[in-house]
């Protein structure tokens, strides 16, 4: 194959006009030729810049070495022994901020397609049957540990202690594992039967048990897990899922939805199809506020319900925090941004349905503490939006319930919970990681904490 | 799986099930409720707990076919089983807090209307197992609306009836049959009223003329039960409060029912459109111009 080694290999995408219409994945992976075209371009640095870009440190050139050799099964295993979701991350890590932020070849030219690298083997590795075992020197410790959430915290420090020989169980409060893999992030950028359900099925294979409909703190609380089942230690994996809204009129009228009930029921409930029966709005004209990747994502669900979308977002394009991708592929899909804008009422009419949004111009003032340039409204230029929908989606925090419920469990300002070093909580034998520490982040960090924390559990019941 | 192990039909469109969910018996205190999911392609349901035994690990839901989803439910049967229950959800009810001397000192009424009749007989029944009386008025259309009635007089001092015509008890609706006993001299000191939204929100106007605190159980739209998607946020207060989490018990006096009322609407024609296929099967074929 002809190609220039500056750039990176094209991936083929599903037309922007017919994705638009579907829920069928957006960008379709490399074939083993492109994956293996685009692994020579790797320079295999003896000072891998990449892997300090990845926050678990995946030694990249050595998977993608393996790659170039067309040995799919060795580039699976070097990535396993530090991920345990590749698929997923290969398909959602925001890369160009990490790993391929830092590549050498980005420096002249556009970096290593790092991401699509990781997708191809852990797609290809999911073809060929292959499979994280349970190491072979394993020894069964006789101690059970308890998860509480199955999203990527949860699933990986379950399968990590698994390995370790630990009696695992999950509890998870939806009726489905995955987290924001199966409720939040839609089907057409993470597949839920193809790879999501794989990645549980293989956790499961492990031999950690997950119970699904188990709330923590109502049909169980922790010092339950503790006294009553029999648990020696708990990891806290139960994700920032605390919708936020504006506060400001009209919020309440219908057709205002927060993102969260937006995605869950098209992505959870299935809402997308006509074989589901749960109920779900589908605009004519939908505006969404914020700019993260949940807004994107929110927008490209809309659109694909059949709606004209406007996203609207109080800084510029620059500060979008979404990543770059989803904006590219949301503007593709025919997404309309209205930047330097932010809503400061909801219209409805006479029943109580939307009508529209009035929004603020807003400029860029002085940076801030923090460096960004504050957004300020420009006074006076007030207009609205036509619109049947609005949905918001302004970000989340950690759901108050299992703090409310748990005696002596510190958490911050922001509700996130405290941990140590070795990700223990303020109680003794609970640990706790991802979006529920940190406040919504990312899946990797949300991988890499579940990681640490096993390794905190194994350390703490080894030595009592 | 959750097995159902009893149905019985309690009257028009009105059905009891008594269904095996051990770890949820266990916890389950009076004011809380479930989500129930049919089957996999199934939507997820509130439901309130109306009992629960901890020993034999079953719970029982009273529901009358509203919709789709309650209808669907109605045609299982004994040994079928549902996909997914979860719960307890929701905080229990104040009562239950209260130190027991303190319930004793109270003069409670409760009002239920409909099948909200169910889930006031798990709090009445809770009351009374530990030895607080307190009168209930239940309301309904007509007679053979009222359910429970054995099992409501038996844990109640004074039971009283009302029916929108007529046909048994005081004639009239809930805020009528208080009235008659505010007029006749009976005093309450606190109320708790179940039901439709909008007879809630008649009684509350009510209380309130009276000077009676009231406490309302709130059955807005919901989707996870958790606090995640605010698809069951109402105004109580002028405050944004989450039904599932916050409640479902609210202040009477401070709830917006304009407003819940309205929301309840939300997706009435999908709703509606989704019965259409379920009742009439293939026998719909569209083209009539009423559903698009
Ligand atoms: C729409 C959307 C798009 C996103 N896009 C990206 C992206 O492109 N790239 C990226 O890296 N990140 C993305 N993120 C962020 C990422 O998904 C999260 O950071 C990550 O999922 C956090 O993982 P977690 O395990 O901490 O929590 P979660 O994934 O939130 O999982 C927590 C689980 O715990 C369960 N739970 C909660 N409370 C309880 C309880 N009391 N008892 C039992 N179970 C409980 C929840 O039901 C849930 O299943 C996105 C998030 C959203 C919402
Ligand atoms: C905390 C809580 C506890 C509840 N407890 C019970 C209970 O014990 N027994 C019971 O029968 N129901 C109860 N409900 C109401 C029950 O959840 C709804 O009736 C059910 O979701 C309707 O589903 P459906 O698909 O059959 O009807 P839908 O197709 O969803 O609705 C059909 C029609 O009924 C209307 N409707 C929807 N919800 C309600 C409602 N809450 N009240 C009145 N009309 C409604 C809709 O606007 C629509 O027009 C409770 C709700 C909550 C939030
Ligand atoms: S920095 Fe880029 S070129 Fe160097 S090893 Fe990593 S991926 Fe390969
Ligand atoms: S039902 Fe989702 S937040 Fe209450």
């Amino acid at each position: 194959m002809d190609f220039d080694v500056m750039k990176k290999v094209p991936v083929s995408e599903q037309d922007p006009q017919i994705r638009a219409t579907n829920f069928d994945e957006v960008c379709l992976g490399y074939t083993k030729e492109e994956a293996v075209l685009e692994a020579s371009r790797c320079l295999n640095c003896k000072n891998a810049r990449c892997m300090q870009g990845c926050p678990v440190s995946i030694n990249i050139p050595g998977f993608i070495a393996k790659l170039k050799d067309g040995d799919v099964e060795g580039a699976y295993n070097v990535i396993s022994l530090s991920s345990s979701l590749p698929a997923v991350c290969g398909r959602v890590c925001p890369q160009e901020t990490q790993c391929e932020a830092q590549c050498i070849r980005g420096i002249k030219g556009e970096a290593v397609s790092i991401g699509r690298l990781e997708r191809f083997v852990a797609d290809s590795a999911k073809e060929m049957g292959i499979k994280p075992q349970l190491p072979a020197d394993m020894v069964k410790k006789d101690k059970k540990v308890a998860v509480i959430g199955a999203g990527p915290s949860g699933l990986t420090c379950a399968g990590d202690l698994a390995k370790m020989g630990y009696d695992v169980t999950i509890f998870e409060a939806l009726h489905k594992a995955g987290g924001v893999l199966v409720y939040g992030i839609p089907e057409f950028r993470l597949p839920k039967e193809k790879v999501v359900a794989k990645e549980v099925e293989n956790i499961k294979e492990l031999g950690v048990k997950i119970v699904t409909d188990a709330v923590i703190g109502r049909s169980l609380t922790i010092d339950d897990l503790f006294e009553s089942e029999g648990f020696s230690a708990v990891f806290i994996g139960s994700g920032a899922g605390l919708p936020r809204f504006m506060n400001i009129p009209g919020e309440q009228a219908l057709g205002v939805f927060s993102a969260n009930e937006y995605l869950t029921r098209s992505n959870l409930m299935g809402a997308f199809s006509p074989d589901s029966r749960t109920p779900i709005m589908r605009a004519k004209k939908a505006v969404i506020v914020g700019g993260g990747n949940v807004a994107m994502d929110a927008a490209r669900t809309a659109k694909r319900l059949g709606a004209e979308v406007h996203v609207v977002y109080r800084r510029s394009e620059a500060e979008l925090p979404a990543r770059a991708e989803e904006v590219h592929h949301a503007k593709e899909e025919g997404i309309i941004f209205d930047l330097l804008t932010n809503p400061v009422e909801i219209v409805s009419d006479e029943n109580g349905w939307v009508k529209g949004c009035t929004c603020i111009r807003m400029e860029l003032g002085e940076p801030d503490a923090s460096g960004r340039r504050s957004p300020v409204p420009v006074e006076g230029s007030e207009f609205t939006i036509d619109c049947d929908a609005v949905i918001m989606s302004l970000g989340t925090s950690p759901n108050p319930l299992i703090k409310k419920t748990t005696a002596g469990l510190e958490v911050n300002r922001k509700g996130g919970i405290v941990v140590n070093e070795s990700e223990m909580t303020s109680r003794a034998g609970v640990f706790a990681g991802g979006d529920a520490v940190t406040g919504a982040a990312t899946v990797i960090l949300a991988m890499g904490a579940g990681k640490a924390a096993a390794k905190g559990i194994d350390e703490y019941l080894s030595a009592q | 799986m959750f097995e159902i192990v009893t149905k019985k039909c309690l009257g028009p469109k009105v059905f009891l099930m008594e269904i095996k969910a051990p770890m949820i018996a266990k916890k389950a205190m009076p004011g809380q409720f479930l989500i129930v999911r049919a089957d996999k392609d199934g939507e997820r349901i509130p439901l309130t707990v109306c009992d629960f035994d901890r020993d034999t690990g079953i719970i029982t839901i009273v529901y009358q076919t509203v919709g789709a989803e309650t209808e669907r439910m109605s045609r299982m049967n004994e040994g079928e089983c549902f996909a997914d229950v979860v719960g307890p959800l929701g905080n229990p009810s104040d009562l239950v807090d209260l130190p027991i001397e303190e319930l004793k000192a109270k003069k409670i009424l409760f009002i239920a209307g409909g099948v909200g009749t169910a889930p006031v007989y798990n709090q009445l029944k809770w009351l009374h197992d530990n030895g607080v009386e307190v009168d209930c008025i239940q309301g309904a259309r007509t007679k053979d609306l009222l359910i429970f009635e054995d099992e409501m007089k038996a844990v109640t001092k004074n039971l009283y009836f009302a029916t929108d015509d007529g046909s048994y008890g005081i004639h009239g609706n809930v805020c009528v049959a208080l009235q008659k006993l505010w007029d006749e001299g009976v005093r309450y000191d606190h109320c708790v009223v179940i039901g439709p939204v909008i007879m809630m929100k008649f009684a509350c106007q009510l209380t309130k003329q009276l000077g009676i605190p009231t406490v309302v159980s709130m059955n807005t739209i919901m989707v996870d039960g958790t606090g995640m998607c605010g698809a069951c946020r109402l105004l109580v207060g002028g405050e944004v409060k989450f039904a599932c989490v916050d409640g479902p018990e609210f202040d009477g006096h401070a709830v917006d029912f304009d407003q819940a009322l309205q929301r309840s609407r939300l997706y009435k024609t999908q709703e509606g459109e989704l019965m259409l296929r379920l009742t009439e099967g293939d026998t719909h074929s569209g083209g009539c111009g009423m559903c698009s």
